[in-house]
C-alpha cells in the first residue's frame, strides 16, 4: 500500500467520517437529546460540555475488573462495539454518497449494528454478577423481539427502489419523493425499533436501573465504561443516519457543505422525534415488548412490504 | 431453568430508604421472597421517654419526613385526651387543614416515585413540580416546608391569616387542574396501564387477613378510612367521599390515591370557609396523669396508631407508635410472588412504604438464618450483660 492510499483511508478512519466526527456529533446528540428531554419535562438540563465532560471524567476513573470473569473478554468488549459501529459509518451517506457503497450493503450495515448488541449481552454474561447475567439475558431478549420488526422496516424501502444499496435506496426516494410518505408507518416503526437498539425508554429494559441497578453494564467502570458509552453514543449516529438514508432519502441529492448541513438537520429532527417518544412513555415489561413486537409491529411491517410490493408493480 | 436468588437492597436504586427483599427467581419470574427489616432503628420509643410531652412533639415529628403532622396529631391527640384539655374548634381546623395539604404533598410524592418506578420520567418530574404548589403552602402556613412543627400541647402555635386563606384557595385551585390532568394521564396512557394493570395483586380476602391498611387497602375494597369511620379533628362535620376501588391491584392504589387528592382539595376548601373564630391553643398543665390513651389517625399512608401512658410526671412513661407502614410490609410478599421482577419495584412503592417510619429493632440470626424475638426479661438480661462487659453492674436495680 502506497502513502498515497494509506492516508486518505486513515483521514477516513480517524477523522471523518470515522472516530473523531461519529465521537464529536454523538456527544452532541446525547447533550442534544438530554437537554430536549430536559425542556420537555420543565427541567434545566445539562451544559453543552456535559457528554464530553462525563466521558473524561470516566476515563479518569479507576477499572476494576471483577475476578471471577474473562479478563481479556471484558476488557475488549468495549472496543469492540466501538469499531463494528465505526465500521458501518463508511457505507452510509453522511454528506454526499457513501464512502463504499456495494450492492447488499444494507444488509452489512444491520449486521454491523446487530454486533454492539452481542458484546453488551457478552459484557453482562462475562460479569457473573446476578443484576449483570439479568441485564444480559434481557439485551439478548430484546434483541430477538425489535431487530425482526427492523429488518422488515428496512426491507420495505429496498424493495420499492429495487437495490440492496442504501446510497441507491437515498438515491430513489431523492428523485420520487412522493413515496416517501408511502412509508411513514415503516418509518414509524423503524423509530421504535431504533429506540430498543439504542435501550432508551420504552425499552430500556435491560438497564432498568429500578430493577436492576446498572444491568448488563454493572461490572463496568471507568475507561471500559466510558468507552461502552461511546459506542452507545456513536451508535445513535449511526441508527439515525440509516433511518435517514433508508427512509428521508438520505442528503437529498445534495454533496459539500450544504449535504453536510441537511444531514444534520435531518438526523436532529430524528433525535427529536426519538425524544419525544422517550418523554411521552414509561418503560415496558420485557415479555409485554416482545408481545408487542411480534405481534403488532412485526404485521404492521408485512403490511407495508405487501404495499411496497404492489407499488412497485404497478411503478413496472 | 435454573432459580437464581437476587437481593433488592438494601441499598438499591428502586428504595430510597434501607430494606432489603430477597428475590428468587426463574428467569424473569419471582417465586418466592423475604422482607428483612430492621436497617434504621432509631429507639425513638426509647428516647420519647427521657423527654417531656412537649419535647416528644418535635421528636416524634421526626418519626417520618413526610407524614410528620400525623405522628405529632396522634401522639397530641392521647395527651391531650389524658389531660382532659379541650382543644379549641379553631386548632381543630388548622390542624384538619395542615394534615389534607400533607396529604396532598404525600400523595404527590408518590404518583411521582410511581412514574420513577415505572422508567415514567416525565411523570416523576411533572408532578414533584406541581407538589412544590403545596409546599409553598404548608411553609405560608407553618414556616416550614417539611417538619411544620405547628401542634403543641392544646391547640396549634400558629394562625391562619385571611391573605393565606386566599392564597392556599388559588394554589389549590392550581392543583385541583392538574390533578384533572394526572386523572386523565393515569387512566388512559397506555404504558402506565400495562405497567399498573393486574400488578401486584391482593384479592380482597387476602387483605382482610393480612390486615392492610390505607390506600393499599382501599384499593382492595377495604373500607378502613379512618376519617370516616372514627372521626377525628373536624373530619366528622365534613362532607367527602371515602374513595375505594376493586381492580386490588397498584392500578387500582394510583386510582385511589389520585382521586384521594380530590377529596383533600375539597376538606380544605370546606375547612377554610368554615374556620370558626376564638383561640388556636390552650393552656395544658406540665404534668400530665396517670392514664393512658390509645389513638388512631388517617395518615397519607394509612392508620397511624400512637398509645401514650402518662404516670404523673412531665414525661410519657411509653409512648408506643405503629406506623402505617408497618401494617402494609406483611402484604408485600403476597403481591410480589408469581409476578415479574420487572414489576417488584412498582409493588413495593404501591403501598407508599417508608422504612424508617416503621423500624423498630429486629435481630437476625445468620448462622441460623431465623429472626429472633426479644422478650421484655430476654432485652433486660441482653442489657445488664452488655454493661457488665464494660465494667457496669445494673443486675441490682
Amino acid at each position: 500500500m502506497t502513502i498515497d492510499s494509506t492516508l486518505p483511508a486513515l483521514t477516513y478512519i480517524l477523522v471523518f467520517p470515522g472516530f473523531t466526527f461519529l465521537a464529536v456529533y454523538g456527544f452532541f446528540l446525547q447533550w442534544f437529546d438530554r437537554k430536549l428531554s430536559a425542556v420537555m419535562q420543565n427541567r434545566v438540563g445539562p451544559p453543552w460540555y456535559q457528554a464530553l465532560a462525563d466521558f473524561i471524567k470516566l476515563l479518569a476513573k479507576e477499572v476494576i475488573v471483577p475476578e471471577v470473569c474473562d479478563t481479556v473478554m471484558f476488557k475488549v468488549l468495549p472496543y469492540f462495539a466501538m469499531a463494528a459501529v465505526m465500521t458501518s459509518v463508511f457505507m452510509l451517506p453522511v454528506w454526499t454518497d457513501a464512502l463504499y457503497a456495494f450492492q447488499g450493503d444494507l444488509i452489512v450495515v444491520i449486521y454491523l449494528l446487530t454486533i454492539p448488541t452481542v458484546t453488551f449481552f457478552l459484557a453482562g454474561w462475562s460479569s457473573t454478577s446476578p443484576y449483570a447475567t439479568i441485564g444480559a439475558m434481557r439485551v439478548l431478549t430484546q434483541l430477538f423481539a425489535y431487530e425482526v420488526p427492523l429488518m422488515l422496516a428496512l426491507i420495505g424501502p429496498a424493495i420499492l427502489a429495487g437495490t440492496w444499496n442504501i446510497s441507491e435506496i437515498a438515491g430513489f426516494f431523492t428523485n420520487n419523493k412522493l413515496y416517501m410518505l408511502a412509508q411513514i408507518p415503516g418509518l414509524i416503526i423503524a423509530l421504535l425499533a431504533l429506540q430498543g437498539k439504542l435501550e432508551r425508554v420504552p425499552f430500556d429494559i435491560p438497564h432498568a436501573k429500578n430493577e436492576i441497578v446498572g444491568g448488563q453494564f454493572t461490572e463496568y467502570s471507568g475507561r471500559l465504561l466510558a468507552f461502552f458509552y461511546l459506542a452507545i453514543d456513536m451508535e445513535m449516529v449511526v441508527g439515525v443516519a440509516l433511518v435517514n438514508a433508508v427512509f428521508l432519502g438520505g442528503t437529498l441529492g445534495t454533496a459539500g457543505l450544504l449535504g453536510m448541513a441537511v444531514f444534520l438537520a435531518k438526523t436532529m429532527a430524528i433525535v427529536f422525534l426519538l425524544t419525544l417518544v422517550k418523554v411521552a412513555m414509561g418503560r415496558v415489561r420485557i415479555d409485554q415488548m416482545v408481545r408487542g413486537c411480534w405481534q403488532i409491529l412485526a404485521p404492521l411491517c408485512l403490511a407495508q412490504i405487501l404495499f411496497d410490493i404492489f407499488l412497485k408493480f404497478k411503478l413496472g | 431453568m435454573t432459580k437464581m436468588t437476587i437481593p433488592l437492597g438494601p441499598q438499591h436504586p428502586a428504595l430510597k430508604e434501607p430494606v432489603n427483599f430477597s428475590l428468587v427467581l426463574e428467569g424473569e419470574q419471582i417465586t418466592g421472597s423475604t422482607v428483612n427489616l430492621g436497617y434504621n432503628h432509631r429507639g425513638i420509643e426509647k428516647a420519647a421517654e427521657s423527654r417531656t410531652y412537649l419535647q416528644d412533639i418535635y421528636l416524634l415529628e421526626r418519626v417520618c419526613g413526610i407524614c410528620s403532622h400525623s405522628h405529632t396529631t396522634c401522639y397530641l391527640t392521647c395527651v391531650e385526651e389524658i389531660a382532659k384539655a379541650e382543644v379549641p374548634e379553631r386548632a381543630k381546623a388548622i390542624r384538619t387543614i395542615v394534615a389534607e395539604l400533607e396529604r396532598i404533598h404525600s400523595h404527590l410524592l408518590w404518583l411521582g416515585i410511581a412514574g420513577y418506578e415505572m422508567g415514567f420520567e416525565t411523570l416523576f418530574m411533572y408532578s414533584w413540580r406541581d407538589r412544590e404548589q403545596v409546599l409553598d403552602c404548608l411553609e405560608l402556613v407553618s414556616g416550614n416546608r417539611v417538619h411544620y412543627a405547628m401542634n403543641t400541647i392544646g391547640g396549634v402555635r400558629r394562625d391562619i391569616t385571611p391573605e393565606q386563606k386566599t392564597e392556599i384557595l388559588r394554589r389549590v385551585s392550581i392543583l385541583e387542574e392538574r390533578t384533572k390532568y394526572y386523572i386523565k394521564l393515569g387512566t388512559e396512557e397506555a404504558t402506565v396501564l400495562a405497567r399498573t394493570q393486574n400488578v401486584g395483586l391482593l384479592p380482597h380476602d387476602v387483605a382482610m387477613n393480612l390486615g392492610t391498611i390505607g390506600p393499599t387497602g382501599r384499593a382492595s375494597g377495604i373500607k378502613c378510612d379512618v376519617r370516616k369511620h372514627e372521626p377525628y379533628l373536624l373530619y366528622g362535620k365534613l362532607d367527602f367521599k371515602e374513595i375505594t376501588h376493586d381492580t386490588n391491584d397498584v392500578f387500582g392504589r394510583l386510582v385511589v390515591r389520585v382521586l384521594e387528592l380530590v377529596e383533600s382539595y375539597k376538606i380544605i376548601r370546606q375547612v377554610l370557609n368554615y374556620l370558626p373564630d376564638g383561640p388556636i391553643a390552650v393552656k395544658v398543665p406540665a404534668k400530665i396523669g396517670p392514664g393512658e390513651a390509645t389513638n388512631r389517625y388517617e395518615a397519607p399512608r394509612g392508620e397511624d396508631i400512637h398509645y401514650v401512658k402518662a404516670n404523673g410526671t412531665d414525661k410519657p412513661e411509653r409512648v408506643k407508635v405503629r406506623a402505617p407502614t408497618m401494617a402494609n410490609y406483611v402484604a408485600v410478599p403476597y403481591m410480589l410472588n408469581s409476578g415479574y421482577l420487572a414489576d417488584a419495584p412498582m409493588t413495593i412503592a404501591a403501598i407508599d412504604p417508608c422504612m424508617s417510619c416503621t423500624d423498630r429493632a429486629m435481630v437476625y440470626d445468620t448462622k441460623k438464618n431465623k429472626v429472633r424475638i426479644y422478650g421484655w426479661d430476654d432485652l433486660r438480661k441482653l442489657g445488664i450483660e452488655h454493661y457488665k462487659k464494660r465494667g457496669v453492674d445494673f443486675s441490682k436495680l
